[in-house]
């Protein structure tokens, strides 16, 4: 829409084009002041982005805070070695694969579902109550949505309670045994994710053309029928970016809800490998071992990123980029 | 201008709308599917609701009765009591929390939009030379970033560790919502700045008096964005700060709500000794505290919010 209404906006005549086109001295002057106000802005980027890019180095040196990055001794890889020959990286790389499959696979069709639903609802008023309501959780912040997730664990609590119900899990602190994490950190994903996440998915859905719904009409088709044959296939671009950028950022989930809600008791599966360079890199300080590990899993994450946008766009021409 | 908002909220109610199709009849199928429906969405929403509401009965219960109670609550236990509130109200550190959390919130938001806005109308502006390279220099760090601990060296370095400033600025501005404030500001009818420029206008005027007010919806938006994030965030807090008089509300929930619960378990495993009865209760009491507020405008801005990341998703 910008598009056409900038082609119909007259150009400048031609020589004035052209006087500019050679000259960065006139267009700096021409523009001076989009400059000077970018400069703040690339000040701040540079300081906070492109700054801490380059403190990747510290990933080979044995990195002093006091001597800095510069004066620091260069250690090559010893760092991603010592990572891989310790006790931990096998572990740290499964609970993090693990679990984000467990969210791939629970989480990730969660709100699509929600949103087919939603939309075969025809009372307004009501359906936009029930939206309502289910975008609440988001809205409670990480701290509070762990603090009750902790609450409700707890011997006596709610969750427990409803898992020692269902044969699942005895009436103990369930966040204090390993083999409860994963499914607690599901469940509080998909309850703080489920109707927010619906949103995308409806937005488009309210472009899909009315008449395909009634012309399936009055070829005799059911409901399920167009779920299935105008709904899911009208959807289908938008899942496939979201499953595109859910993939690449597997292996970057947040360090956050984990660091709230793991134990030393239970790392045997909570622990992932952000969690990890907080601990290692932060926490104890071994800032190098942190960034080699931290850099490590980024380059997996740009290649899942990659490998699934190039999938993706052979086998259903839909792409990032 | 007043139009314009119009039009965003018609836009609103329209993808709320979606479903109003012609209906010629039902048949009995279509009608036990729409009842399934229709009591399956409610059910989920009542368990996306109930959480919160178990929060709210326990908060008012009687401390000793929660603290033996196991299983659902569909009222507060009796006898009621608001000796909770009396108690989280009274804790320095929920009050000192609650001010920090303000300034950063006001402050943070200030920092953030005034970057956001300047990049979002640089990035918006056609036709000088850098404006590629400028593009690709802030949206590379969507994809890239230097991770945690080399930002904790550079601030560090820069002194900024245990201030308020870190929290202020440090990942304060969002490159996600500056694209998004680019393509608002990119939407704006040319027409408008050539007039502008035509009565003599510089660049900073034409942002300030033409392409401000002209998209007062999104910047509310975003606005919104930024603030609901600086009071739910507690991750730099917790990398930057040191002095407890610096903490935002978050950093205190956590001690208050997770820590604890985290050495409650673990006494709870051993003995059980030395377990204060009326804690949970306070705990109950300190989450409706903190979230009250947020919980209390939700429901009159969530449909900006809603309008937020749909524009986000309408990538060009």
């Amino acid at each position: 829409m910008t598009k056409t209404v900038a082609k119909k906006v007259p150009k400048p005549p031609k020589n004035s084009l052209a006087g500019k086109r050679g000259g960065w001295a006139a267009d700096f002057r021409k523009h001076k002041m989009l400059y000077a106000m970018f400069a703040v802005v690339m000040i701040y980027y540079i300081v906070f982005h492109y700054l801490p890019m380059a403190g990747i180095v510290m990933a080979f040196q044995n990195f002093r805070p006091a001597k800095g990055f510069l004066e620091s001794d260069w250690v090559g890889m010893k760092n991603f070695i010592d990572f891989f020959s310790g006790p931990y990286a096998g572990r740290l790389i499964r609970n993090t694969i693990v679990l984000n499959l467990y969210l791939l696979i629970f989480g990730f069709p969660a709100p699509i579902i929600f949103a087919l639903m939603l939309n075969e609802m025809r009372a307004k008023r009501y359906k936009s109550v029930m939206q309502t309501v289910s975008y609440m959780p988001h809205f409670v912040s990480a701290v509070v949505a762990c603090g009750i997730v902790s609450l409700f664990c707890q011997s006596s609590g709610l969750l427990t309670s409803l898992f020692h119900l269902l044969g699942l899990s005895d009436q103990v602190d369930m966040l204090a045994y390993p083999q409860y994490f994963r499914s607690i950190y599901v469940i509080m994903d998909i309850w703080q994710s489920l109707g927010w996440g619906s949103i995308i998915y409806l937005a488009t859905l309210s472009n899909v053309d009315l008449n395909l719904y009634e012309a399936a009409d009055i070829d005799g088709a059911g409901r399920f029928r167009k779920i299935w044959n105008i709904t899911l296939p009208a959807l289908l671009p938008v899942i496939v970016v979201q499953l595109i950028m859910r993939i690449g950022s597997m292996m970057s989930l947040g360090a956050g809800n984990v660091i709230l809600l793991y134990r030393a008791s239970t790392y045997e599966t909570s622990d992932i490998i952000s969690s990890y360079v907080y601990r290692a890199g932060l926490q104890n300080q071994k800032y190098s071992l942190g960034t080699a590990v931290d850099l490590f899993n980024s380059i997996i994450n740009i290649g899942l990123l990659t490998g699934a946008n190039y999938v993706s766009r052979k086998v259903t021409e839909e792409s990032l980029w | 201008m007043a139009k314009k908002e119009m039009q965003l909220e018609r836009d609103v109610e329209v993808d709320i709308d979606i479903t109003q199709r012609k209906r010629i009849g039902r048949s009995l199928g279509e009608k036990i599917f729409d009842g399934a429906n229709y009591i399956v969405v409610t059910l989920i929403c009542l368990i996306c609701l109930y959480p919160m509401l178990y929060v709210l009965f326990a908060s008012i219960s009687n401390g000793n009765a929660l603290y033996t109670h196991v299983g659902p609550i569909w009222a507060p236990l009796q006898p009621m009591t608001l000796d909770g509130y009396v108690k989280v109200l009274a804790n320095p550190d929920i009050v000192s929390g609650y001010i920090n959390t303000i300034i950063y919130v006001v402050f943070g938001t200030l920092f953030a939009m005034a970057l956001t806005i300047l990049g979002a109308y640089v990035l918006s502006r056609k036709g000088y030379k850098l404006k590629k390279f400028f593009t690709m220099f802030v949206v590379l760090t969507m994809y890239l970033s230097g991770g945690m601990i080399p930002t904790f060296i550079v601030v560090r370095n820069l002194g900024m560790l245990d201030t308020r400033l870190a929290i202020i600025i440090v990942g304060s501005v969002s490159t996600w919502n500056m694209i998004v404030m680019k393509t608002a500001f990119s939407a704006v009818p040319q027409g408008l700045e050539e007039a502008a420029i035509i009565d003599g206008a510089n660049e900073l005027q034409v942002l300030t008096r033409v392409i401000l007010p002209t998209t007062k919806a999104t910047l509310a938006v975003i606005v919104l964005f930024y603030s609901v994030g600086i009071w739910n965030s507690w991750f730099n807090s917790m990398i930057y700060l040191q002095h407890r008089e610096l903490y935002p509300l978050q950093l205190f929930l956590r001690e208050i709500l997770v820590e604890d619960s985290a050495l409650e378990g673990s006494m709870d495993i051993q003995s059980g000794v030395g377990v204060n009865y009326i804690k949970p209760l306070l705990k109950y009491c300190t989450i409706i505290v903190s979230t009250v507020p947020i919980l209390c405008v939700y429901p009159f801005v969530q449909k900006y919010f809603v309008k937020g990341v749909m524009m986000g998703s309408l990538k060009e």
